[in-house]
């Protein structure tokens, strides 16, 4: 039996789990130093299984409901790749996100905007044998939150991912080009330049397709899995 | 500006939080039963009926097992049940055997959502002890993954079970300050694991870097 792939640990771009400008971290991050674990098989393997376990693929958002909703139609594609460049092929991807408006179709979203009775705004897919995945969906607007006096988040997508094992777990939020909330956000910045702009798509004339929907491109890497020095014995 | 497409910066996308609107999203109905029996896990009491688009519960084992069932409040560093919190959790089969190493039809990952009282739940069967590749034999026990708002990153924390005499030896375990290891072990209450999470202060729950 050959000892499973090891992952890389956490890089520099990380981010920590107290950042005080995000208020919310202050009482829900642990004070006491993680307790640093070799990876077992625990940690080494990961479900599989997906249309089993979460049901089928939902990857266009606008087609959910009785009709179109509302705002500016996109596409948003890429690859979830490992650090070696890899494809992390056949894999889940997860997205939720607020409607053109910046309203989230949930009970506790309090913020004046409307809703939209045809956009829920969750898709769900499986990546293919090149890693690749694709969603159609509406951009999300910017809203604000109670973190401090006039705050806004930028536009975003909440993207979720399990990879091949539980060490590669990933939530992460993809933002759009030229945004100028992203830099004034705590939650982004949260993640230190220059790795911060890793989450920052790119607006792609070839996946935009014509008199239909602006393209973007944004490809999640996850840890990446390194030979261990037990295979090579 | 350097961008997600940038070659000089390829490397691992940063962790974000979930924020508190996740519900509609991920946790699904049965997510947190993993034999499939009932539609635990969700909360659809957070959206309209139409906008639940998440899969419905279904049974995952089609054999009957005796099942156990995890039960925990997740505070924070006040104390405070926290609303807004999701659990997922990943676990080897009664053999202690990983999903893809047996055919038992046991996936052994599942999803819980809080309630409005910090309270998450799952109902599954307990795992085996696990021998990795080395021979390395660790005690029954179930990763666990905590995210929500004001969590950059998730936390990553396991459960063992009291009374076990594995424990004694688990190399993991092993590895946690004696005075600490408490937070780690399931408590048997009236036929319920009980495995409370405090991210933060007094009994803060160790959470692993993994």
């Amino acid at each position: 039996m050959t000892k499973p792939d090891t992952y890389t640990r956490e890089d520099a771009g990380q981010p920590a789990s107290l950042h005080p400008a995000y208020a919310s971290t202050l009482l829900r991050s642990p004070r006491q130093p993680l307790v640093r674990i070799p990876q077992t098989l625990t940690e080494t393997t990961g479900p599989r299984d997906w249309d089993r376990l979460m049901g089928g693929a939902m990857a266009d958002l606008t087609t959910q409901h009785a009709a179109m909703p509302q705002g500016q139609r996109i596409i948003v594609s890429g690859r979830v790749l490992d650090e070696q460049g890899r494809p992390v092929k056949h894999t889940v991807v997860e997205i939720w996100q607020a409607n053109a408006a910046g309203r989230y179709i949930h009970a506790k979203d309090q913020w004046d905007a409307p809703l939209d009775p045809n956009f829920t705004g969750a898709g769900r897919v499986i990546t293919d044998g090149e890693g690749r995945y694709r969603f159609v969906s509406v951009r999300p607007g910017a809203y604000p939150w109670g973190n401090h006096y006039n705050a806004w988040r930028p536009a975003h997508i909440h993207l979720s991912l399990l990879g091949p094992a539980f060490a590669t777990r990933l939530v992460t939020q993809m933002y759009f080009p030229d945004d100028p909330l992203i830099e004034i956000d705590p939650i982004a910045n949260a993640v230190p330049m220059p790795q911060r702009q890793r989450m920052v798509s790119r607006f792609d004339i070839a996946t935009t397709q014509a008199n239909w929907a602006l393209g973007y491109l944004f490809d999640i890497v996850l840890r990446g899995s390194l030979a261990t020095p037990m295979e090579q014995r | 500006m350097a961008d997600n497409q940038s070659n000089e910066l390829f490397g691992q996308t940063p962790s974000q939080t979930v924020g508190p609107f996740f519900h509609y999203g991920l946790p699904w109905k049965g997510g947190a039963d993993l034999v499939g029996a009932t539609d635990i896990g969700a909360r659809p009491d957070l959206m309209p009926e139409d906008h639940y688009l998440l899969a419905q519960s279904h049974a995952t084992v089609t054999e009957p097992v005796e099942t156990i069932t995890i039960e925990g409040v997740v505070v924070d560093g006040q104390g405070v049940p926290t609303p807004d919190v999701m659990v997922e959790i990943w676990q080897a089969d009664p053999t202690g055997r990983y999903a893809g190493e047996s055919n038992s039809g046991f996936i052994g990952f599942g999803r819980s959502s809080t309630s409005e009282a910090g309270v998450y739940r799952f109902v599954t069967v307990k795992p085996g002890a696990v021998t990795d590749s080395d021979g390395m034999i660790q005690a029954p026990h179930i990763a666990f993954s905590i995210l929500g708002r004001g969590m950059l990153k998730r936390l990553v924390t396991r459960l063992y079970f009291d009374g076990d005499v594995a424990n004694e030896s688990d190399p993991i375990l092993g590895l946690v300050p004696h005075a600490r290891r408490d937070t780690l072990i399931a408590k048997a209450r009236d036929g319920v694991w009980r495995f409370d999470i405090v991210l933060q202060g007094v009994r803060e729950t160790v959470f692993f870097d993994i």
